[in-house]
Formats: C-alpha cells, sequence, structure tokens
C-alpha cells in the first residue's frame, strides 16, 4: 500500500488517485461540438471552392452582376446580424439564471432568423422564376448549392432552437440545458461568421465584376 | 489547471459557479458590453462594403474589392473575439488550435483549387476565355 | 394507371432489378443466405438476441464498440477479399480466345465494390476499431468523451456496409471505379441505380467516421489521467489523435463533393457536366483532396500499432519519441499539400506539377524517419519473435519497397507513365497491404488477449503470416513487371498473350493469400479451442509498457477502478519497476453512461432513407428523413444517462482479479 500514498508525501510517488477523478458529465461537449463546427466550416470551404472556380462559368446564361439585388441582401444581413445580437442576449439572460427572458430572447432569435429564411426562399424563388435555376448554369449551381447549405443550416438551427425552447420551458436552466444553448451559440455565431464569406464573396464581388 | 481561464473569463460579473478545481467546460461567457460592442463593430463593418459596392464612390473597382474584402476579414475576428469567445485560453488553447488547423486547410484548399484547375484550364483550353477572368477576381 | 402507382409506390424498384438471371449473383445469394439463415437460426435456437441487444448492440462501452468494428471490419474483408480473387482469376484466363468467365458490366462492378469495400468497410473499421478499443485504455480513461456518440458512429458506418452489400442482390454496384469519377458517375453514362448505392453508402458512413473523429480528439484532449502531458502520451495514442485530425478536416471534403455529385444526378445541377459550364476535372480536384489525406488516415494507426509492437518486443523504450511525435505532425499537414499527385496527367502544367512532385517527395522523409527510429529500437534490444512482431518485421520490408516505388511515381515524367497502369495497383497495394493490413494483423495478435482474455494461437498464425508474406509477393510484384510493361489497370481481357503467365503467377499469390486468410480463421478457432491453455491470467501477457497492460484481460467495464497517475511515457513500466500494486480496499462507485437504443434506431432509420433515395421512393425518402429527425430530437429529451455502478460489484470483480494475479504468482 506504501505506494498509494497521498499527494503530500514527498518520498513516494503517487501512482493512483484515491478518489474518483471529477469528469462531469459533458466536460468535453463545447470542445466536441467546436471540433464539429471545425469540420462543418471544411464543408462550407469546398462550396466556397467551387463557387471561386464555376463563379464565371454561366454557360451563356445570367452572371452575379445581373442577377444579385443588393438591398435585399442588405436586408437579409441585417436579420442575421440582429439575430447574432438577440442570441447573445439570450445567452447573457442564461447567465444570470433567468429562464423567462431567456426563452424571451430565443423567441426573438427565432423571429429574425426566420425571417432571413422568407427572404432568401423569396430570393431564390425570384431566380428560379426568371430562368436562372440551380440547373441554368455551374455558376448557378454552386451559387445555390453555397446559399442553400447555409439556409439549411439556419433550418436546422430553428429546428434545434424550438427543440431547446421546449426543454428549457420543462426542466428549466439546468447543467444539460445551459450546454446545449451553450453549444447552439456557437452554431448561430458560426453561421453568422459563414454569412460574411457568403455576403462578400458571393454578392458584393460578384456585382462588384 | 485553467485557473488562468477563469480568471480571465469570471471577470464577468457572478458568470461561474462552483466547476471545482477542473473548469472542464471551460465555456466562456460574454458580457452585455462584449456583444453590443460586437454588434456595434459589426453594423460599420457591414455598411462601409455594401455602401461602397452600391453606391460605386470609388472608380477602381479593384480598390473597392481590396476594401471589401479587409472589412469582411476584420469582421470574421470581431466575431470571432465578440460572439465565439475565441481566445488563446479558452479549453486551453485547443479550440484555438483547432481553428488555426482549420484555417490552414481551409486556405490550402480553396486557394490550391483555384490554382490547380486555373492552371489546367489556361493550358487545356487556351483561349476559352471565361475562366480566366473567374480566377483572377476569384483568387482572393 | 398501375404503372405509375407501382411507381409511386416502388420507384425504380421491379422485379428486373433483382438479379436472377445472373448465375454467378445467384448463387452468391443462395451461399450468403444459407449462411446468414443458418447463423439467425442458430443465434435465435441459442436464444442469444436478448443478450446481443443489451449488451452489445445498444452497449456504449468503448471496448464492445471496438470489438464491433473489428467484426465488420473482417467480415467485409470476407466479401472484398472474395471480390479481388474473382478479378485475379478472370484475368489470369481472359486471353485471347478465352473471355473468362465474368462479362464486363458484372466485373466493373466487383473492382468498384473490391476498392470501396476495402477502403471504407475494412480498412476504416479496423483501424476506427483499434482505435477505440485502445485509446481510452491507454491514457487511463473510463470511456471516449461521447459514449453514445460513439454507438451511433458504429451503426451509421454499419448502415453504409449494408446498403453496399445490398447492391449486390438488389439492383447493381457502380461500375466506375473507386472515386467515382466525373463524368462517368453522372447521370449521362451511369443511369443506372449503381452510382446512387455508392453515394449514399459513402455518405451514411462518413457520418459515422466523422463523428468518431470529433469523439476521439475530445477523448485524448480532455480525458487523459492525471500527469499525462502531450509528450507523455502512448505514441499509439499520439497516431490516433492525428489520424483523427486528419478524418475531421478530411471527410467533411468527401461529403461536400458527393453532394455535389448527388444533386448532378438527382437535381440536374452542372457541377461536373460536360455541359452547361461544370467541369468534371473539378470533381477530381476535389475528391483526391479527401483522398489523400485518407491515405494517411489509414497508415497512420498502423504506424502507432508497430510502434508499440516493435517497442515492447524489443524490450526497450522507443527510439526517438519526439522525433516520431514530430513526424506525426508534419505528416499532418504534408498530407493537405499533395493531393495533385493523383492527376498529374490532368494538365495543370510544370508549375503545379512540380510543386506537388516536390511535396509528394518531402513527405517521404517524415517517413523514412519513423523507419529508422523502429530499426533503431530494435537495435540492442531483446528481441522476442511473437506474431506481432513478425508482422511488423514482414512491414517494415515490403512497406520500404512500397514507399520507394511510390516515390518513383512522385515524379512527374514518370507518373506519366505509370499513371493508371498496374505498377500503381502494385504500388498501392503493396503500402496497404504491407503497410495498413499487416499493422491491423499485428494489432488484432497483440491486443486480442487484452480484449478476451487469452493469446492467439501461434502455430497458425505464422502459418498465415508466412502465407500472406509470400503470397503478397508473388501476387503483386508481376504487377510491377506488368505495368512497367505498359498493361492499365481495370481490364477486363487482354489480346496480347505473351503477358499471361504474369497474370497466372499473379493468380498463384491470391491463392496463397487465401490460405493466410483460411489460417487466420483456423487460428481465431483454435485459440477459441484451447482458451484454457492460452489464457492470461496478468493482464499483460507481452511484458507491455503502456497502460492498458496495467488492467485486467479483459477490462473491467470501467477499464479502471483507481485512475492511475503518469510519470512517464511507458506508464505501465514505469508501475512494473517501482513494484506498484493497485489499492485492495477504498472502492468507490464508479459513475458510467447508460445503454441506449438510440444509435441503432437512428442508423437503422437511415438506411432505409439511403435505400429509398436510391430507388427513388420518394414518400419512403421524406418518411424516413422525418422519421430521423423526429427519433433525434425524441433522444435529447431523455436525461437521465448515466449510473453508478455499486461499490460491490466493483469490489467483486477486483478481488477476482486480485486472486487471479497471485495464482500467476506476479
Amino acid at each position: 500500500m506504501d505506494a498509494t500514498t497521498p499527494p503530500g508525501a514527498e518520498e513516494k510517488p503517487v501512482f493512483y488517485e484515491l478518489e474518483e477523478h471529477p469528469h462531469p458529465p459533458g466536460a468535453s461537449t463545447l470542445f466536441g461540438f467546436w471540433l464539429y463546427l471545425m469540420s462543418d466550416c471544411l464543408i462550407f470551404a469546398m462550396l466556397f471552392a467551387a463557387y471561386a472556380v464555376y463563379g464565371n462559368s454561366t454557360a451563356g446564361g445570367p452572371g452575379a452582376a445581373e442577377l444579385f439585388e443588393l438591398p435585399l441582401v442588405a436586408t437579409n444581413t441585417a436579420m442575421l446580424l440582429l439575430s447574432s445580437i438577440t442570441y447573445g442576449f439570450a445567452m447573457i439572460a442564461t447567465d444570470e439564471k433567468r429562464q423567462g427572458a431567456t426563452i424571451g430572447w430565443l423567441g426573438v432569435t427565432a423571429l429574425f432568423g426566420a425571417a432571413f429564411l422568407a427572404i432568401e426562399l423569396y430570393e431564390f424563388s425570384h431566380l428560379i422564376h426568371e430562368g436562372a435555376g440551380p440547373q441554368r448554369s455551374a455558376f448557378l449551381s454552386s451559387f445555390f448549392l453555397l446559399v442553400g447549405t447555409h439556409g439549411l443550416h439556419v433550418t436546422f438551427g430553428l429546428i434545434w432552437l424550438a427543440v431547446l425552447v421546449v426543454q428549457v420551458l420543462r426542466r428549466g436552466l439546468e447543467p444539460a440545458n445551459v450546454r446545449r444553448l451553450q453549444c447552439l451559440s456557437l452554431f448561430w455565431h458560426f453561421l453568422d461568421v459563414i454569412w460574411i464569406g457568403v455576403f462578400t464573396f458571393v454578392y458584393l464581388m460578384g456585382v462588384l465584376k | 489547471m485553467s485557473s488562468a481561464a477563469d480568471q480571465a473569463f469570471h471577470a464577468a460579473p457572478d458568470s461561474h459557479d462552483d466547476h471545482g478545481h477542473d473548469d472542464h467546460g471551460g465555456a466562456p461567457h460574454g458580457s452585455r458590453r462584449g456583444y453590443v460592442t460586437g454588434f456595434l463593430l459589426s453594423v460599420v463593418l457591414t455598411a462601409i462594403p455594401f455602401a461602397l459596392v452600391m453606391t460605386g464612390v470609388i472608380a477602381d473597382a479593384r480598390i473597392t474589392a481590396g476594401i471589401v474584402i479587409a472589412a469582411a476579414v476584420v469582421q470574421i475576428v470581431v466575431h470571432m473575439i465578440y460572439f465565439l469567445h475565441m481566445s488563446t485560453k479558452s479549453e486551453e488553447g485547443w479550440t484555438m488550435m483547432a481553428l488555426i488547423f482549420t484555417i490552414i486547410v481551409v486556405v490550402i484548399t480553396i486557394s490550391g483549387s483555384i490554382w490547380v484547375m486555373y492552371n489546367m484550364n489556361t493550358n487545356m483550353m487556351p483561349g476559352m476565355g471565361p475562366d480566366t477572368a473567374t480566377m483572377t477576381s476569384g483568387g482572393m | 394507371m398501375s404503372d405509375t402507382l407501382l411507381k409511386t409506390i416502388f420507384g425504380r424498384l421491379t422485379l428486373d432489378s433483382f438479379p436472377i438471371h445472373e448465375p454467378i449473383v445467384l448463387a452468391t445469394f443462395v451461399v450468403v443466405a444459407l449462411l446468414g439463415g443458418a447463423l439467425v437460426a442458430a443465434l435465435t435456437y441459442y436464444r442469444v438476441w436478448t443478450y446481443l441487444w443489451h449488451e452489445w448492440f445498444t452497449s456504449v462501452d468503448h471496448k464492445r464498440i471496438g470489438i464491433m468494428y473489428m467484426v465488420l471490419g473482417l467480415v467485409m474483408f470476407l466479401r472484398g477479399f472474395a471480390d479481388a480473387i474473382m478479378m485475379r482469376g478472370q484475368q489470369a484466363m481472359a486471353f485471347g480466345q478465352n473471355e473468362g468467365y465474368l462479362n464486363a458490366h458484372h466485373y466493373d462492378q466487383v473492382f468498384t465494390a473490391h476498392g470501396v469495400i476495402m477502403i471504407f468497410f475494412v480498412a476504416m473499421p479496423l483501424v476506427t476499431g483499434l482505435m477505440n478499443y485502445v485509446v481510452p485504455l491507454q491514457i487511463g480513461a473510463r470511456d471516449v468523451s461521447f459514449p453514445f456518440l460513439n454507438n451511433f458512429s458504429f451503426w451509421m458506418t454499419a448502415s453504409g456496409a449494408v446498403i453496399t452489400m445490398a447492391s449486390l442482390f438488389v439492383g447493381e454496384f457502380a461500375r466506375t471505379g473507386w472515386l467515382a469519377m466525373a463524368p462517368l458517375s453522372g447521370l449521362d453514362y451511369s443511369p443506372d441505380v449503381g452510382v446512387d448505392y455508392y453515394i449514399w453508402a459513402l455518405q451514411i458512413a462518413g457520418v459515422g467516421t466523422l463523428l468518431s473523429g470529433v469523439n476521439l480528439i475530445a477523448t485524448i484532449v480532455k480525458m487523459r489521467a492525471p500527469g499525462m502531458t502531450m509528450f507523455k502520451i502512448p505514441i499509439f495514442t499520439w497516431s490516433a489523435l492525428v489520424t483523427n485530425v486528419l478524418i475531421v478536416a478530411a471527410f467533411p471534403v468527401l461529403t461536400a463533393v458527393l453532394a455535389m455529385l448527388s444533386l448532378d444526378r438527382y437535381v440536374g445541377t452542372n457541377f461536373f457536366t460536360n455541359t452547361g459550364g461544370g467541369n468534371p476535372m473539378m470533381y477530381v480536384n476535389m475528391i483526391w483532396i479527401w483522398g489523400h489525406p485518407e491515405v494517411y488516415i489509414l497508415i497512420l494507426p498502423a504506424f502507432g500499432v508497430f510502434s508499440e509492437v516493435v517497442s515492447t518486443f524489443s524490450g526497450k523504450r522507443l527510439f526517438g519519441y519526439t522525433s516520431m511525435v514530430y513526424a506525426l505532425i508534419v505528416i499532418c499537414i504534408l498530407a493537405y499539400l499533395v493531393w495533385l499527385h493523383h492527376f498529374f496527367t490532368m494538365g495543370s502544367g510544370a508549375t503545379v506539377n512540380s510543386f506537388f512532385g516536390i511535396t509528394t517527395m518531402i513527405i517521404s522523409i517524415p517517413t523514412g524517419a519513423k523507419i529508422f527510429n523502429w530499426l533503431f529500437t530494435m537495435y540492442r534490444g531483446r528481441i522476442r519473435f511473437e506474431l506481432p512482431m513478425m508482422w511488423a518485421v514482414a512491414f517494415m520490408v515490403t512497406f520500404t519497397i512500397g514507399g520507394m516505388t511510390g516515390v518513383l511515381l512522385a515524379v512527374p515524367p514518370a507518373d506519366f507513365q505509370l499513371h493508371n497502369s498496374l505498377f500503381l495497383v502494385a504500388h498501392f497495394h503493396n503500402v496497404i497491404i504491407g503497410g495498413v493490413l499487416f499493422g491491423m494483423f499485428a494489432g488484432l495478435n497483440y491486443w486480442f488477449p487484452k480484449a478476451f482474455g487469452f493469446k492467439l494461437d501461434h502455430k497458425w498464425g505464422a502459418r498465415s503470416f508466412w502465407l500472406w508474406v509470400v503470397g503478397f509477393y508473388v501476387a503483386f510484384m508481376p504487377l510491377y513487371v506488368l505495368g512497367l510493361m505498359g498493361v492499365t489497370r481495370r481490364l477486363r481481357h487482354f489480346d496480347d498473350t505473351t503477358l499471361q503467365p504474369w497474370f497466372i503467377v499473379a493468380g498463384v499469390g491470391a491463392l496463397l493469400i487465401a490460405g493466410g486468410i483460411a489460417c487466420m480463421m483456423m487460428q481465431f478457432f483454435v485459440s477459441w479451442r484451447n482458451r484454457e491453455v492460452l489464457r492470461d491470467h496478468t493482464g499483460d501477457p507481452w511484458d507491455g509498457r503502456t497502460l492498458e497492460w496495467a488492467t485486467s484481460s479483459p477490462p473491467p467495464a470501467y477499464n479502471f477502478a483507481f485512475t492511475p497517475v503518469i510519470r512517464d511515457l511507458d506508464a505501465w513500466y514505469d508501475m512494473k519497476s517501482q513494484k506498484v500494486e493497485q489499492p485492495t480496499e477504498g472502492y468507490y462507485a464508479i459513475h458510467m453512461p447508460c445503454n441506449t437504443w438510440a444509435g441503432i434506431v437512428l442508423a437503422g432509420i437511415a438506411t432505409v432513407f439511403g435505400l429509398a433515395m436510391i430507388w427513388y421512393i420518394w414518400w419512403l425518402a421524406a418518411l424516413s428523413l422525418v422519421a430521423l429527425i423526429a427519433t433525434a430530437i425524441v433522444h435529447t429529451f431523455n436525461y437521465d444517462r448515466d449510473f453508478h455502478i455499486p461499490v460491490e460489484d466493483i469490489r467483486r470483480g477486483e478481488d477476482a482479479r486480485t486472486e487471479s494475479l497471485a495464482r500467476a504468482g506476479v
């Protein structure tokens, strides 16, 4: 037993921890979720690469400058940015253990997110009606895939947000729920970062060309 | 273990409870001021490029493009710091490490793809022009 | 009218989709059905279904999941090898007038399935299985970071394997080669279900691979025993860390490129088409951005196994541990800088080709450093030629040859000659069999006693070893020669009969390998029969050096009753030399995750979704997608995910171990 003397006894090294090493459940969750986001980032990287390579492959069809309406994009960007700050307020309310405020801010965030999606769907249907659907050219294929994948992520985020609201209502701001809110926070702000890339490289640079 | 990280983030009021010796969760918290600062910076950094492109005040498109891209890069950093709470200390630097590695791979794959495909197009389909233009501006 | 109704209900699936008119496929189906039926009947007769369900299928124990991965890999290996021997047979006989026994339609599926299965459903599960089993033990953890995700990942991988196997009996598999290059894989040239099978099998399995990558990185980063700093991590775990970083950074690329291919096929977009501005070479470019790191994903864990094996069986600390770690990190970055060497002939020009040629040659430097480190570890060691060590030595010789032919291929002008030839085929089999497969066999023989409590039989193992190694050289050296003579790959029939002797020799080699596989199965059987003789009472049958040998064989569900504290790289060797004994009292209840049904159910629904998409059964696809999301949401409402193993259970288990150690005289 001499080898297992508690820490502090200098002469004998310690080889076993005699008490349970505290690994609280979910201790790795945020880091693991961050790793997932990094991998998601690489999916977007490939979509950006495809857009960069196909950017001018319009096959005689309309190009970026003719198609994109910047006022619409600006409105959309504002929606997403506002949803980001409201999600931030939801997280602050969570830190302060104010459940009602958390749910309220989550609701506002969902509204902005839904507005973003509505505007994006309007833009897509408008483009398709003009004959500029994803089948028209490689340029439009890559545009729809990149922006659509981002939109799909926002949709998924909204579903997740709705589920979390229910879970917070049922069980309150307990550790597992707080962890989930933090993960969704990372997800939501990550989508914002991707959107910066989208509006810069797809819309602004596209119109600039 | 991550006591430095603890102190750094617990400057925010009453942010953390008793997590014990190991702040494994390591979730960095933002303050209201941080979120508002980030938001205001983002608004400015979004408004500038949109205004430049929509009004076309700068005649030279390349200068506009440079400013637009610079604003985007700065805004991404702003989001990382104020919204995603990135710092070299969170999770003992592992999130930052993961981010840096990801950025390296993203840069390699995007710039590599563009370089490879551009060279192929100029070599194999000379004169079939449109792609040449794509690559030079899409190259950034 | 009823025709449209049938189409709505069954999509593209008709009675003609079942290949009853192909005798070879039919015979295979009969054999599989009989064997499968016998297995199901036996399992039912011995009433082990509930046992399997509760103890294995729903288990979140990393050890059980690791074993299930290994079983999946070995079973699929038999299928992949059956494809291989069919190809060798066809190529050995199809000369001049003789058309062989496989028609082109079938032969093209065989070589595609062989490649896909061997990489995705043999090598990947074996690698992931070993990492899953060994890593938490080596770092002194009780389980992985996300035990439920681990179970889910396994079942998603299995789901991909099921979809691939289904293509054998319903419809057909892709006829495009294992990377399904566009535009051949586009709708214009492959209108059938084959490529869709390929896409959905890989997408679904890819989710599992990616999540298991995230899981193992988080485990290694967050769950190490106290005292285990980065440079005290055992080398196998280090290689697992780098491997999983590569997985997380490479598989999304595959997901993206396959998504684009499926959009081309399902929606009519123009990513890789010849028209509408699409560019098939972009597919080649993107899939190799995934494909090259994938090569390192497979080989790095094997490097880790060899490092452990060489050090253990030489009775020495690993030579140049630090340089090994840095070599891994350098390889991790360089793996993303060489992808174009797979398509030098695309026509990117001299600048691009020389850049990628040079980076390719550079990557052989860290690899070479590792070979020297193993040799120096053996130098003046007390080498014991147990089975794992035999595989390690065979690896060093074989892999070096394969590596050098790789450097040959890295020279762009040489590659213009050798591209797409049998020389290339010989090269990558040389590194994948000689590297990955030998590594997995070394690992299997090395950790088998840990997993099951008894060693594998040496005699049958040695027979299998010699047949494998000799068979490998006999099978693949002729392909180098043929490749140098200009024979291209994937040919079903040859006009030039002077080539035939080489192919016959290669066929003999394949038969020797078949003998090696038979001996390996015999080895498992004989070892199981003699398990009492081969029993490992100590938990440390090889005089090991790392933590996994510090616990009993097989380890208890909680791995370690007391978390070890690490002072040295070879932690267990350090403990043994200090004559440390684990405490025999003071146990406490241990917090563990609960088993869950969610993983297997979710993967099952994903399988249905994949099959519905393949056959254009839209209503079923929509239904299963909704079911998938709903089931995942329901699972998140389950908050009671852990329990405590009571102290009495732990005391009983640990007392048995103390007794067993005493009996073994330790």
